[in-house]
């Protein structure tokens, strides 16, 4: 081999290694690529776009779906789905204001009704979804029925818990409850840093724990996990009960921005959540996955309500295919880097 | 003495006789109403006041029986008529349409067999079918608004809408409140759908906050939505700036009115009573036997600390 023959090598490979990285940049940013597009979109559209307090709303407003799509990513890894989060968010809404009504009536402190009140929502979210998992490892059901099951049961609970109506929560004890949801701590909202703990929290449980690894090992084979000793049922359940204390965490922040509950409320979180986890990088199938790419999906569904909102050029009529599209946009960008 | 006995024996079997010829006359009438489930707000005050009106009708008229049949979908209550006309037998259809087009042909196939068809509140695409249409006022509502506006803001100034959900009832609203304030120098800065509930008010209103340094007043055109916009202005800390009116005469709403908070000075009834108002008329139909068919149309009127009392329902859901 002469050297001019050894340079071009060395130089190819060289080129190699360059597109390599390239493509491996682009599987693991697809998502960051979409969302940067999306907010240089927004900032061009309306120049108010990057002002903190509507970088700070678009953030609080991803709380409630980002939360849950944490807790979403576990069940989709495990290859499993669940359909109920939003009917489930909307009960315990309800039951929540509900207790701490009743408490502070009963002249208990309205601190003491309100920490009682969220003490019951998480119990009442991890009890919900462990029935979640048990109907569908002991239970045998897939667990698309089961959740389509529980969210029906779920959603007729929270209409017949405000008869039909809207349960709102006494005046004054919202009072002392509103801050949960509006105050800042270094000039960053509540909810954002609650968005950034599980964020952090459910990617060191996925990426770096045996629990994380099971999880995948479970989606991706369940058969072979089974052999390798790992108790898959087990892990099935417990990605249901991370799921359910997402979504309860999601509703303690949420009861305090309006102060009410009815049919209508967490209505469709359900695909919001699933979508900002297939959008973030997360194969529906199970077996891997990644948390902050699905933070990054809830990111982009928030910012494309906000973007539409924030401008009249396109008709409020083709809200609905902007969206469709934008979703479709950088699930393809995903996808397309993901097979390189 | 044999004889008396005989008739004596008889008398008590002539009495029910009589009593059964009575019963015949005054046969069973069977109302059947449907409506939509309670989805929002307004659908559970609707669930309400049917309910009411079925105690009050069952315990008056003791020969009047009606049943209320809640959809959660437009092809749902397609089915649910079927079954309360093929196994329900009834005299009298009070239905509130999911949605109008969709359930025109179903509700000809109901009145083909002869019942008495009430429509409420959503027109069908075929006004021949209905006997009675009972209706709120939704031009009327945007045109009390757009008045209000033009009083209140002199004819001047900066606003926004929030819209409902992209339907008729919808487009009748927006259109008539277009029309009132068409020519003035109120400015319409823009409007959103914001599907009649709160936390779109709320995300909608946010967004506006942080388009729009200067707004007068806001048209939510419905309470549910109102309330999240309240909401969206006191966390911008922009609640003096401007006031808001909703709509529809929700508790709540109602409520603030009669408390003459500044920030909401008005209201504009579109009560879900008015389904109640039609199961009535339906039944003083076969009850009285005067012809109701025709068109009500239930007032919007404008709700102001003055008369507030009168449209304030506490029991009520909505």
């Amino acid at each position: 081999m002469n050297s001019a023959e050894s340079i071009e090598a060395s130089a190819r490979e060289q080129r190699g290694f360059e597109l390599k990285t390239l493509g491996r940049w682009a599987r693991e940013g697809g998502p960051l690529i979409a969302l940067l597009l999306l907010i240089i979109i927004g900032q061009i559209l309306n120049p108010n776009f990057l002002r903190w307090d509507n970088v700070t709303n678009v953030l609080t407003r991803s709380a409630f779906v980002g939360i849950i799509s944490v807790g979403a990513t576990f069940v989709i890894v495990t290859g499993q789905i669940d359909l109920s989060v939003g009917a489930m968010a909307a009960f315990i809404a309800g039951l929540m204001i509900i207790v701490i009504n009743r408490l502070a009536e009963f002249g208990l402190g309205q601190e003491l009704a309100i920490v009682a009140g969220m003490v019951i929502g998480l119990v009442v979210g991890l009890i919900s979804g462990l029935a979640n998992g048990i109907l569908s490892t002991i239970g045998k059901i897939d667990s698309f029925i089961v959740t389509l099951g529980t969210m029906g049961i779920f959603r007729s609970l929270v209409t017949f818990l405000a008869n039909g109506g809207t349960l709102t929560l006494d005046s004054r004890v919202r009072e002392t409850y509103r801050p949960v949801f509006y105050d800042s701590w270094l000039y960053v909202p509540i909810p954002v840093w609650v968005l950034a703990a599980v964020v952090a929290v459910g990617w060191v449980a996925l990426t770096k724990t045996r629990f994380g690894r099971y999880c995948r090992a479970v989606g991706s084979n369940a058969e072979v996990s089974h052999y390798s000793a790992i108790r898959v049922n087990r892990i099935r359940v417990v990605a249901f009960i991370v799921q359910g204390f997402c979504v309860a965490l999601a509703t303690l922040l949420y009861v305090p921005r309006l102060g009410s509950a009815s049919s209508s409320t967490g209505v469709l979180w359900e695909l919001e959540a699933i979508t900002a986890v297939v959008v973030g990088g997360t194969a529906l199938r199970g077996g891997s996955g990644r948390v902050w790419g699905s933070i990054v999906g809830a990111l982009i569904l928030t910012l494309i309500g906000n973007i539409l909102n924030l401008t009249s050029l396109i008709s409020v009529y083709l809200n609905g295919a902007v969206q469709g599209i934008i979703i479709l946009g950088a699930a393809l960008l995903q996808r397309t880097s993901r097979t390189r | 003495m044999t004889k008396l006995t005989k008739y004596l024996g008889l008398a008590p079997l002539y009495a029910a006789g009589l009593i059964a010829g009575s019963a015949m006359a005054q046969e069973t009438i069977k109302i059947g109403v449907s409506i939509p489930s309670a989805d929002h707000g307004w659908t559970g005050g609707v669930n309400y006041f049917a309910a009411e009106a079925k105690k009050r009708i069952e315990s008056t008229y003791k020969n009047v029986q009606v049943s209320v049949v809640t959809a959660t979908s437009a092809s749902d209550q397609a089915n649910s008529l079927e079954d309360l006309v093929a196994t329900q037998q009834i005299k009298a259809l009070v239905i509130l349409p999911y949605e109008s087009a969709p359930l025109t042909d179903p509700v000809r196939q109901v009145k083909k067999k002869g019942v008495f068809v009430t429509v409420v509140d959503r027109a069908l695409t075929d006004s021949t079918i209905q006997d009675l249409y009972v209706a709120g006022d939704n031009p009327g509502m945007g045109k009390i608004a757009g008045q209000y506006f033009l009083d209140k803001l002199g004819g001047k100034g900066n606003i926004v809408v929030l819209r409902g959900l992209p339907t008729v009832i919808d487009n009748q609203r927006f259109d008539a409140f277009m029309a009132k304030i068409k020519g003035s120098e109120i400015k319409v800065l823009d409007s959103k759908y914001a599907n009649w509930n709160r936390d779109d008010g709320f995300k909608v209103m946010q967004d506006f906050l942080t388009r729009f340094p200067h707004i007068d007043a806001v048209w939510a055109q419905d309470d549910d939505i109102a309330l999240g916009v309240l909401d969206a202005l006191r966390q911008a800390k922009r609640e003096k700036e401007m006031w808001v009116v909703g709509g529809g005469g929700m508790k709540e709403m109602v409520k603030r009115v009669i408390d003459k908070d500044p920030q909401t000075p008005v209201n504009i009834v579109y009560s879900p009573s008015m389904i109640g108002v039609a199961v009535e008329l339906t039944a003083l139909h076969f009850v009285t036997k005067l012809p109701m068919n025709g068109t009500y149309i239930v007032d919007s009127p404008l709700v102001s600390p003055e008369n507030a009392t009168q449209y304030y329902f506490p029991s009520s859901p909505y």
